[in-house]
C-alpha cells in the first residue's frame, strides 16, 4: 500500500529524515516510535504534504502512485489521513460543515457521487457514537474550545467519517486520559483494522499500542529506521529505553 | 446642486485615506449634507445598507443618526462595488440608547473602501458596539476609522469595537483608527484590532481533509466576514445581505 525508499526530507535548511525506508501492506498496522527530534512528525508531515517540508531524495508510493507528486488533498482523496498531534482550530466553520464539504470534495475527486445532507448526518452520528462524542460539539467550530483529549477524539470521529486507506496517525494518544486512551484505541481498531486498510501510529508510550496490537514497530532515530521488530520490540524500548536499543 | 462644501484633504483626519483624486472628479455632483435619520425614543430600527454603484466609481454614502433614549439603530453595512467607497456614519445616542453596527469591507484590484464612524455617547447608560470585517486582495485599501466620544455626564456608557482584516495579497493594505476622547469616569469603552492573513495551519489541516485550496479558503472567509453579519436578527435580512458578500468573496480571489 505505503512504499518509502530512501527518503530524505528537510524543514527549512536543516535535514530531518535522512534515508527513511519503510513498506506498510495492506492489513497491517506499524508503530513508529523514537526519541524527541528524531523524525517522526516530519514523517508524518512529509507524506501529507506540508508546505515547507521539502524532499530531497528518495520516493513514496501509495498504491502504485507517485505519493509525493500529489497536492495535499490529492493525497487525501487517494485515501490517506493524517492524524494531527495538535488538530487546528478553526473558527466559525462547523465540524460538520467542515466534513461535509471534506468528504464530498473527496468522493468527486474519486468521481463518486457527494452524499447529501441527511446521508452524512447519519453517518456523523454512527461515528460519533463510536467514539462517545456528542453530536452538540459536532454542530461547534473545529476544535475551538475543545480539551486536548477532545481535539484528538475528534481526529478519530474524522476518521470515521472519511474511512481512508492508510492512516498516519502522528501522537493521537498524547493528552489523553485513561479513559479517553481505550475510546480512542478501540475507534482505531474499528475504523482501520480491516484486511483493506493500514495504519502508521506514532507514539511515545506502549500504553497505546496495549489496546491497538501493532504488527510491526520501528524504531526511528536520526531520520532513518535503525531497527525494526514485531511488537514485542516496543516492551523492550519501555524497558530499556531507547538508547539501548537503536 | 453644485457643492460649495471645499473638498475634503489628507490634513483632515476622517479623510486621512481616502482616494482623494477620485474624489476631486465627482465632488460637484456628491449630494450635499448627510441623510438624516431619527429613531424615536423606545423603538427599535434595523437597516442594511450595500454601498450602492455610482457615477465614474466613486461612491459615497453619509448618514446622521440620531437614537432617542431607549432606541436600538442597528445598521449593517457591506462596501464593495466601488473604486473609491465610502461610508459615514454620525450617530448621538440619547441616554439608554443602543448603536449597533456591523460592516464588511471587501476589495481588490485598486479599490479603496471605508468606513468611518462618529457615534457621540452624549447622554449616560448608553451602548454601541461596532464590528468591522475586511478582506482585501490585491493593491486594494480598506479602512475603518472609527471615533467614540463620551460626554463629561455620559456615565456607564459601554461602546466597543472590534476590528479584524484578512489581506490576501502583502500588496493590499488595511487601515484601523480607532479613536475614543472620553471625559466621564465611570464607562467601558474596549476596542481591538487585528490584521492578518488566512492561517496557513488551517489551510494545510483542511487539505489533509480533503479540502482543495480554493473551497478551504472560501470557508475560512465566510466564517471570519459573517461576524460582521452575526448581529442581524431578522434571518431573510441577514441572509440578503450575507449572499451578496459572499458573491463580492467570490471574486476576490
Amino acid at each position: 500500500m505505503l512504499k518509502i525508499e530512501n527518503l530524505h526530507a528537510q524543514v527549512g535548511e536543516t535535514s530531518i529524515l535522512k534515508g527513511l525506508s519503510l513498506t506498510i501492506n495492506a492489513g497491517e498496522i506499524h508503530a513508529i516510535m523514537g526519541p524527541n527530534g528524531a523524525g517522526k512528525s516530519t514523517l508524518a508531515y512529509t507524506l501529507g504534504g506540508r508546505p515547507g517540508y521539502d524532499v530531497t531524495e528518495g520516493s513514496a508510493t501509495f498504491d502504485g502512485q507517485d505519493l509525493l507528486a500529489l497536492e495535499p488533498h490529492e493525497r487525501a482523496a487517494a485515501g490517506l489521513f493524517l492524524g494531527f498531534q495538535y488538530p487546528v482550530e478553526i473558527p466559525g466553520v462547523s465540524n460538520l460543515q467542515f466534513l461535509r464539504e471534506s468528504l464530498n470534495s473527496q468522493r468527486r475527486a474519486r468521481g463518486e457521487e457527494p452524499l447529501s445532507g441527511a446521508e452524512f448526518i447519519r453517518l456523523a452520528k454512527e461515528k460519533a457514537g463510536l467514539l462517545k462524542m456528542d453530536m452538540d460539539m459536532l454542530k461547534r467550530p473545529v476544535n475551538v474550545g475543545f480539551s486536548g483529549g477532545e481535539k484528538k477524539r475528534n481526529e478519530m470521529v474524522q476518521m470515521g467519517i472519511i474511512d481512508p486507506k492508510l492512516a498516519l496517525l502522528d501522537e493521537t494518544d498524547s493528552g489523553l486520559d485513561i479513559d479517553a486512551l481505550r475510546i480512542v484505541g478501540e475507534g482505531i481498531n474499528s475504523i482501520m483494522r480491516k484486511p483493506d486498510k493500514a495504519v502508521l501510529l506514532i507514539t511515545h508510550y506502549q500504553r497505546l499500542l496495549d489496546l491497538v496490537k501493532p504488527d510491526f514497530v520501528h524504531v526511528l532515530a536520526g531520520g532513518r529506521i535503525v531497527r525494526s521488530g514485531g511488537a514485542e520490540l516496543a516492551l523492550e524500548l519501555e524497558e530499556q529505553g531507547y538508547e539501548a536499543v537503536a | 446642486m453644485t457643492n460649495v462644501i471645499p473638498l475634503p484633504t489628507r490634513k483632515d483626519e476622517a479623510w486621512r485615506y481616502a482616494d482623494l483624486d477620485a474624489l476631486a472628479r465627482v465632488w460637484g455632483d456628491v449630494p450635499q449634507g448627510p441623510e438624516r435619520i431619527i429613531v424615536p425614543a423606545g423603538e427599535t430600527l434595523s437597516k442594511q445598507i450595500v454601498l450602492p454603484v455610482a457615477m465614474s466609481g466613486v461612491s459615497i454614502t453619509d448618514l446622521d443618526v440620531v437614537i432617542e433614549a431607549g432606541a436600538t439603530f442597528a445598521l449593517h453595512l457591506l462596501a464593495t462595488d466601488a473604486d473609491y467607497g465610502r461610508m459615514s456614519v454620525n450617530v448621538l445616542l440619547h441616554e439608554g440608547a443602543h448603536f449597533e453596527m456591523g460592516g464588511a469591507i471587501l476589495g481588490h484590484a485598486d479599490q479603496t473602501l471605508e468606513i468611518v464612524t462618529s457615534v457621540n455617547h452624549a447622554h449616560p447608560n448608553a451602548t454601541s458596539n461596532q464590528v468591522v470585517r475586511s478582506v482585501l486582495a490585491g493593491h486594494a485599501t480598506g479602512s475603518f476609522l472609527g471615533k467614540v466620544a463620551v460626554a463629561r455626564h455620559a456615565q456607564k456608557t459601554d461602546a466597543s469595537q472590534s476590528v479584524k482584516a484578512m489581506l490576501l495579497d502583502r500588496t493590499a493594505t488595511a487601515n484601523a483608527k480607532p479613536e475614543l476622547e472620553i471625559y466621564a469616569d465611570d464607562v467601558k469603552c474596549a476596542h481591538g484590532a487585528t490584521v492578518g492573513e488566512l492561517d496557513k495551519a488551517a489551510l494545510f489541516y483542511m487539505a489533509a481533509r480533503g479540502l482543495p485550496p480554493s473551497i478551504a479558503r472560501k470557508l475560512m472567509l465566510q466564517a471570519f466576514i459573517a461576524d460582521a453579519f452575526v448581529s442581524l436578527e431578522d434571518d431573510a435580512a441577514r441572509e440578503t445581505i450575507e449572499t451578496r458578500a459572499l458573491a463580492a468573496l467570490e471574486g476576490l480571489a
